[in-house]
């Protein structure tokens, strides 16, 4: 029955392959990769619900208890999988309905199914792996592929952005490599339950150190100030639902990492003051950042950075609230950010443009778009009753609850970069679909009369955006029971019962 | 365990000789920077796995005569990532030479004219002044 851990990862994987091999038969590669991530969903569906009662743990190949290679899900790694490949899917069936659209503007359709594949291999490898090195290698599995999706076509933009990423990435590889080797020297094992234990009798100064290392590497991929100064530059030239599928998952795969390792391995943290300081810097610098903006995509890249602060504000408190909010804000963050992104997609598709000063009056041409952007944006400023204001009033409680200055002193940062989200969207808004439409966009809806270049609004591509608008709206109807396993997992982190079950039931 | 003195200041050189070359700004600088240093790295696997011995086959070496193994799958699977990162990153290199005759990271364009309108001291466009007007027509400032 635990065989069912395997399946996420061979299934994208083994759907890489057959897609790779369908190359030249494009209906047939979307097939693949569609029904593939749809498995990985359903398998992820599975285990949210198995897990809810038990942490499942997976020997692979057989090997005997410490020695080999570990998979487990507990609650935290199921619930983000299933939010992963709920969105990698929506992205998939996004991207499906836009490849008219991109064969247009020459991006090779037929690299970019094989390579997401292996970015969703890789993402569900991060949340299933039991032991650090596994990590490191599912890390590089999803920056490969990441690495191509950013750079799809070689175009100048794309190029640019690409190098700049992908050295950021390597010396963020290279530290964790550095991280391995110092931990196995430390503790002579990179199984993570193992290390649990091992480390913990280690000298204070080691653990340091070594919490350093792991936080510093896994702060470079989540984004946080200050080691985000990479992703608003890298993310906005990608195409559409590449930048939505980066920005919903790349960076909460880091955040996950954070979470797994700081309640695992440093359970007593000696860095959560300086860690607390950096999420309040990141939603403050990162928001402010944002209004600076005067092209959307690179707005949303800030507002992406901007809110990884709430989840290091969560993470930092260290309590089981501070967890489950910071575990709720993820699922949240993940749907809502890669809507927004989509989103924009359209807007580009409808309107030529994704910069603020060639946008205008969209809402009289393409009301139903001013409503598609309209339920995400305030939803991410946290507008009640949307999802975003039960995740910040999540974290507001625990951090209330806390008491400690510095977490009234995020609680405030908090508060003031939701009333600052709130206006960057308003911004956009105002400027983008308020007023009268430009000639320039006008003259771009009318290409569409045209049957050739297809409808302003493909059916898929509207269809998979309100898909995702009703599973962020699905997070505020199912808050109840949703918070309520959050706080089951947030508790179970804390409790050992990650070691007990990968040492003690030997599997 | 006695760690092993040379191996780590080999390694802390190859380290430092790769951060040196990282921080250029023409990619292929940045690769051969990110060799040496996954180089260096992997040397820092070998003083992890603490002193030489024999080859960890059973049968062939006593068992306290082995190496530990596990070290070195690890340094394996790290040679060919940086193998994979060398063949992605010339690949990029030469397409940045390809369209702009230079293979150096650049400035962020947004980011130079945000920084310009910065020292200019003035707002971007998308700062226009918008009044309502009664007759619900909006007033844009252009």
């Amino acid at each position: 029955m635990n065989n069912v851990l395997a399946v996420p990862v061979l299934l994208s994987l083994l759907g890489a392959a057959a897609t790779f091999l369908a190359g030249r038969h494009p209906a047939l590669q979307r097939a693949i990769s569609i029904s593939a991530v749809a498995g990985v969903s359903i398998v992820a569906a599975v285990l949210v619900g198995m897990t809810d009662t038990q942490t499942l743990t997976l020997w692979v190949g057989g090997w005997p208890a410490p020695l080999g290679i570990v998979l487990v899900a507990d609650r935290l790694s199921a619930l983000m999988l299933l939010v992963a490949s709920l969105v990698s899917l929506a992205v998939l069936v996004y991207s499906t309905g836009q490849d008219e659209d991109e064969v247009r503007r020459e991006t090779p359709v037929s690299i970019f199914h094989p390579t997401f594949l292996l970015l969703v291999a890789g993402v569900s490898n991060a949340f299933l792996a039991g032991d650090l090195f596994n990590l490191f290698v599912s890390f590089e599995l999803l920056l490969f592929a990441s690495y191509v999706l950013l750079t799809m076509g070689g175009t100048r933009d794309r190029i640019r952005a690409g190098s700049v990423y992908v050295v950021v990435n390597l010396v963020s590889s290279s530290l964790f490599l550095i991280a391995l080797a110092t931990i196995y020297a430390a503790a002579g094992t990179v199984n993570l339950a193992q290390l649990a234990e091992r480390l913990a009798v280690l000298p204070a100064e080691v653990q340091g150190v070594l919490q350093a290392l792991l936080l510093g590497v896994f702060s470079i991929k989540a984004a946080i100030f200050p080691l985000s100064a990479w992703l608003p530059h890298s993310y906005p030239t990608a195409p559409a639902p590449v930048t939505a599928v980066f920005a919903g998952l790349l960076t909460k795969v880091g955040v996950y990492a954070i979470i797994r390792t700081q309640t695992l391995l440093f359970p007593d943290s000696s860095l959560s003051l300086l860690f607390g300081i950096a999420g309040l810097a990141t939603m403050v610098v990162g928001i402010l950042g944002a209004i600076a903006q005067v092209e959307i995509k690179r707005l949303l890249s800030f507002t992406l950075v901007s809110h990884i602060g709430f989840m290091v504000f969560g993470i930092s408190l260290g309590s089981a609230a501070g967890y489950a909010g910071a575990i709720f804000y993820a699922a949240h963050h993940i749907t809502i950010q890669c809507t927004l992104f989509l989103v924009t997609g359209l807007v580009e598709r409808v309107g030529g443009s994704t910069a603020l000063d060639r946008l205008g009056g969209l809402a009289k041409v393409m009301p139903m778009l001013a409503v598609l952007f309209f339920v995400p944006a305030v939803n991410l400023a946290g507008i009640p009753p949307f999802s975003g204001f039960i995740a910040k009033l999540a974290l507001l409680q625990a951090g209330v609850a806390e008491g400690t200055p510095l977490a009234w002193a995020l609680v405030a940062g908090a508060v003031l970069t939701s009333l600052l989200t709130l206006y960057a969207m308003a911004k956009v808004w105002a400027r983008a679909f308020w007023g009268e439409a430009p000639q320039r966009t006008l003259r771009n809806i009318r290409r569409f009369a045209d049957p050739a270049i297809g409808a302003a609004m493909p059916g898929l591509m509207m269809g998979t955006t309100l898909g995702l608008l009703a599973l962020a709206t699905g997070f505020t109807v199912a808050a109840g029971p949703m918070y309520g396993y959050v706080s089951r997992s947030a508790a179970a982190l804390l409790d050992g019962s990650y070691v007990l079950s990968v040492l003690g039931g030997g599997g | 365990m006695p760690a092993n003195l040379t191996l780590a200041i080999v390694a802390g050189c190859l380290v430092a000789a790769g951060v040196y070359l990282i921080t250029e700004r023409s990619l292929s600088r940045i690769l051969v920077g990110v060799v040496l240093a996954s180089n260096g790295i992997n040397l820092l696997f070998l003083i992890a796995s603490g002193p030489a011995g024999g080859p960890p086959i059973i049968g062939y070496t006593e068992k306290s005569q082995m190496s530990d193994p596990l070290p070195q799958a690890m340094v394996l699977t790290a040679i060919v990532i940086t193998l994979s990162v060398a063949a992605f990153v010339l690949t990029m290199a030469y397409r940045s030479f390809q369209i702009n005759g230079h293979d150096e990271v650049q400035d962020d364009v947004e980011d130079a004219r945000i920084r310009a309108l910065a020292q200019a001291d003035s707002t971007s466009e998308s700062y226009e002044e918008i009044r309502f007007s009664d007759t619900g027509e909006d007033v844009v400032s252009e």
